[in-house]
C-alpha cells in the first residue's frame, strides 16, 4: 500500500496531494500542464523533497517531515520511466538496463545476463549492443522500461510513458505498455495529460488541478460525475455548480435550472451538450430550463456543430449541422436555449 | 545571384592581419637548420629541457585536474553566496600577466613568503626554484582553463542522466564516476588538453618563481630564451617543436574551437 500526503512549493506551484494505492493496482494520475504531475513524481521518487507530509510504502518510510526522514532516491525500491527515457547515451541497450543492477553491486556478468534477458522480455531483445541515439522512440521506451523493472522495484512511476512518441506509433506503444505493466505485480503510477491514456492504461484515476486532487475514482466515475471544469472539459459536458432546494438548482452566477433529480445541497450539475437544444423563438410547451443567449462560437466537428451560448445560462449545445442551417446559426445569432428537467444530472459537490 | 564583393578595406586589412600572423611563422621556417635539425634537438640541454618540460606540464596538468574538476563540479553545481567573485579570482591567471603571478607565487611560497616560511621552517620544504615550483608556476597559470571548460561541460550535460542514474540505485560517487565523467569527458579532454598547453609555453611565472636552472627548472620555453643568446639555431629548432605541438592541439580540438558556423 503506497500511502501519500505531500506538501511542497516549487516556483510558483504548491502541490499538496493525498493519495494512495493499494498492491497490483495501476494508478494514473491525470491533469492539465503544469498541474503539478511531474513534481508529484518527482517527490515520491525523492528527486524533489517535499516541505511537509509522508510518504510510505508498506513499511518503508520514504518521507516523513515530522520525523525528518527523507530517504534518497538510490534508496527507494522504486522504478522510473522518464517521459524522454533519459537512457544514458554513452551506454548501450543493454548496459543501460545492466546499470541499476551493477549500481546494487551484482557482478558485471550477472548483471548482463539479467539484463539481456528483460531485454528479451521486453521484445527488444536485439537491440542490447545498439546505443540508444540508434533506437527509435518505441524500442527506446521499451529498453527504459526494462532498465526500470530489472532492479525489482515495488513501486513503479512513469511519466508521460508515451508523450515522446509520434501519433503513428503511440497506440501499438500503449498497447504494448498496456501489456508489460499488466506482467509486473507493484503499484504502478502513470502520469499523463491525456485522458485516452489514463483510460488505457490505468485502473483508477486522479485527477489533479493546480497542486491539488480534485477527483479520483475509476473511468467510469469521473465521466459520469466530473467534479471540475478540466474534467468537464475533457469529457465535453457541460458543468454547472449551485444550491440545490429539491430539484431547484440556484447556479453560481443568478441563473437557476430544475432538476429531476432530488438532490439538496452544494451540487454540481451535467448538462450534456447533445440535450441542449436551441431555438430561434422562445419554444412553448414542456421544457422547464429556458434560457435567452447568443450563439457565441460555432465549431464544426464532423456531423457534429458544438455551438457556444452567452448569456445568463453559458452552455455549450452539440446541434446537427442540418440544424445550424434550418435555424440560419451564425457567430452573434440570437437563440433560446432549452434542456428537458430529465437531462439535467445532479450530485452532490 | 552573385555574392557581393567585401569592402576592399576591409580585405585588405585582413590580408594584413593574416601576414601578421604567417609571417613570424614563415620567418622560424625558413631559419631552421634543416640539414642538422635532428642534431640540434637531441642536444644534451635542449633534450633535458624536453624531459623537464614534459615532466612539469604533465603534472601541473594532473594538479589541474586532480582540484580543478572538483571546483568546478562545485562552481556548477552549488551556489553560494560569493560564488562569481571566487570564480573570478580562480580565472585571474588566464588574464594576469604570468611575471604577477610569479612574483606573487614567490610572496606566497617563497622561503619568507606567507605560507613558504612556515613550510620552510616547519617542514623544511622549499618549492621557490625547484622543480614542484616550476610545476606550480605552471598549474597555477593552467588550472583555469581546465576550470572553466570544465564547469561549461558541467553546466552543459543534462542533469537528469544524474536523477535516473539516481532511481536506479545508484548513489552520488557512482553517478559521478558511470554517468557524469563519462558525460563530460569531451568538455574534460578538452580543458586538459589546453591547460596542458598552456602549462607547456608557460614562461614567466616560472622564471620568476622557479627560476631558470638547467635540469631542474629550466622548461624548454626559458631554453629558447638562452639558446637564443649561445645557439640560435637550437632555439629555432625548439620553436618550431612548441609550434608543432600547439597545431597539433589545435587540429585535436578544432571541433570544440574551430567551428563557429
Amino acid at each position: 500500500m503506497l500511502q501519500v500526503d505531500v506538501a511542497l512549493r516549487l516556483g510558483s506551484l504548491e502541490l499538496e496531494v493525498q493519495l494512495e494505492a493499494s498492491p497490483g493496482e495501476i494508478v494514473a494520475v491525470l491533469g492539465p500542464n503544469a498541474a503539478g504531475k511531474t513534481t508529484l513524481l518527482r517527490a515520491l521518487a525523492g528527486l524533489v523533497p517535499i516541505s511537509q507530509g509522508k510518504v510510505m510504502l508498506d513499511d518503508v518510510v520514504f518521507d516523513d517531515m515530522t520525523r525528518g526522514i527523507h530517504l534518497p532516491p538510490e534508496r527507494r525500491p522504486i522504478g522510473v520511466v522518464f517521459q524522454d527515457y533519459l537512457l544514458f547515451p554513452h551506454l548501450t541497450a543493454l548496459e543501460n538496463v545492466a546499470f541499476g543492477l551493477r549500481a546494487r553491486g551484482m557482478s558485471a556478468g550477472d548483471a548482463r545476463t539479467r539484463a539481456a534477458s528483460w531485454l528479451e522480455r521486453l521484445g527488444v531483445g536485439d537491440c542490447a549492443e545498439a546505443r540508444p541515439r540508434a533506437l527509435s522512440g518505441g524500442q527506446a521506451q521499451r529498453v527504459a522500461l526494462a532498465r526500470a523493472l530489472a532492479i525489482d522495484p515495488r513501486l513503479l512511476l512513469l511519466d508521460e510513458p508515451l508523450a515522446a512518441l509520434d501519433a503513428s506509433a503511440r497506440s501499438e506503444v500503449r498497447r504494448d505498455l498496456k501489456r508489460h505493466l499488466a506482467s509486473f505485480a507493484g503499484i504502478r503510477i502513470v502520469i499523463t495529460h491525456d485522458p485516452l491514456e489514463a483510460i488505457a492504461l490505468a485502473d483508477r484515476l486522479v485527477i489533479i488541478e493546480r497542486g491539488r486532487v480534485v477527483q479520483t475514482g475509476t473511468a467510469a466515475d469521473v465521466t459520469k460525475r466530473p467534479r471540475s471544469r478540466y474534467v468537464a472539459d475533457l469529457v465535453g459536458v457541460n458543468l454547472l455548480r449551485g444550491v440545490a432546494t429539491a430539484g431547484h438548482v440556484a447556479l453560481v452566477g443568478g441563473a437557476s435550472l430544475q432538476s429531476a433529480d432530488g438532490a439538496d445541497g452544494e451540487v454540481f450539475a451535467v448538462i450534456h451538450p447533445r440535450a441542449v437544444a436551441l431555438h430561434r423563438a422562445r419554444p412553448e410547451g414542456s421544457p422547464r430550463n429556458i434560457w435567452r443567449g447568443r450563439a457565441s462560437t460555432l465549431d464544426f466537428q464532423g456531423d457534429r456543430v458544438r455551438v457556444g451560448v452567452e448569456g445568463e445560462m453559458p452552455i455549450i449545445a452539440e446541434v446537427t449541422p442540418a440544424a445550424v442551417r434550418e435555424l440560419d446559426l451564425a457567430e452573434g445569432s440570437e437563440v433560446w436555449a432549452s434542456v428537458k428537467a430529465t437531462e439535467i444530472t445532479v450530485y452532490p459537490a | 545571384m552573385t555574392r557581393e564583393r567585401p569592402p576592399l578595406l576591409v580585405t585588405g586589412l585582413a590580408v594584413i592581419a593574416v601576414a601578421f600572423f604567417v609571417l613570424p611563422i614563415a620567418g622560424l621556417v625558413y631559419r631552421a637548420p634543416w640539414a642538422t635539425a635532428l642534431d640540434e634537438l637531441t642536444r644534451p640541454e635542449a633534450l633535458t629541457a624536453l624531459r623537464l618540460s614534459l615532466v612539469v606540464s604533465l603534472a601541473a596538468t594532473g594538479l589541474s585536474v586532480l582540484f580543478g574538476l572538483p571546483l568546478a563540479w562545485i562552481y556548477a553545481r552549488v551556489p553560494f553566496p560569493g560564488r562569481d567573485a571566487v570564480r573570478a579570482l580562480t580565472t585571474l591567471p588566464m588574464i594576469l600577466p604570468p611575471i604577477v603571478g610569479g612574483v606573487a607565487l614567490l610572496f606566497a611560497f617563497g622561503r619568507t613568503g606567507l605560507v613558504g616560511q612556515f613550510l620552510d621552517a616547519g617542514l623544511g620544504l622549499r618549492i621557490a626554484f625547484t622543480t614542484a615550483g616550476a610545476i606550480l608556476a605552471a598549474a597555477f597559470v593552467a588550472t583555469p582553463f581546465l576550470v572553466l571548460t570544465g564547469e561549461a561541460g558541467l553546466r552543459s550535460m543534462a542533469r537528469r542522466y544524474e536523477e535516473a542514474a539516481r532511481t536506479l540505485g545508484a548513489t552520488r560517487w557512482h553517478v559521478f564516476r558511470r554517468v557524469t565523467l563519462p558525460l563530460i569527458a569531451p568538455a574534460l579532454f578538452a580543458g586538459a588538453v589546453l591547460s596542458w598547453a598552456r602549462g607547456l609555453g608557460e614562461f614567466g611565472a616560472t622564471i620568476t618563481f622557479a627560476g631558470n636552472l638547467p635540469g631542474t627548472t629550466q622548461t624548454l620555453p626559458l631554453a629558447v630564451l638562452i639558446a637564443l643568446e649561445t645557439r640560435p639555431e637550437v632555439a629555432v629548432m625548439l620553436s618550431l617543436l612548441l609550434l608543432a605541438v600547439s597545431l597539433v592541439i589545435l587540429i585535436a580540438l578544432r571541433d570544440r574551437y574551430l567551428r563557429f558556423s
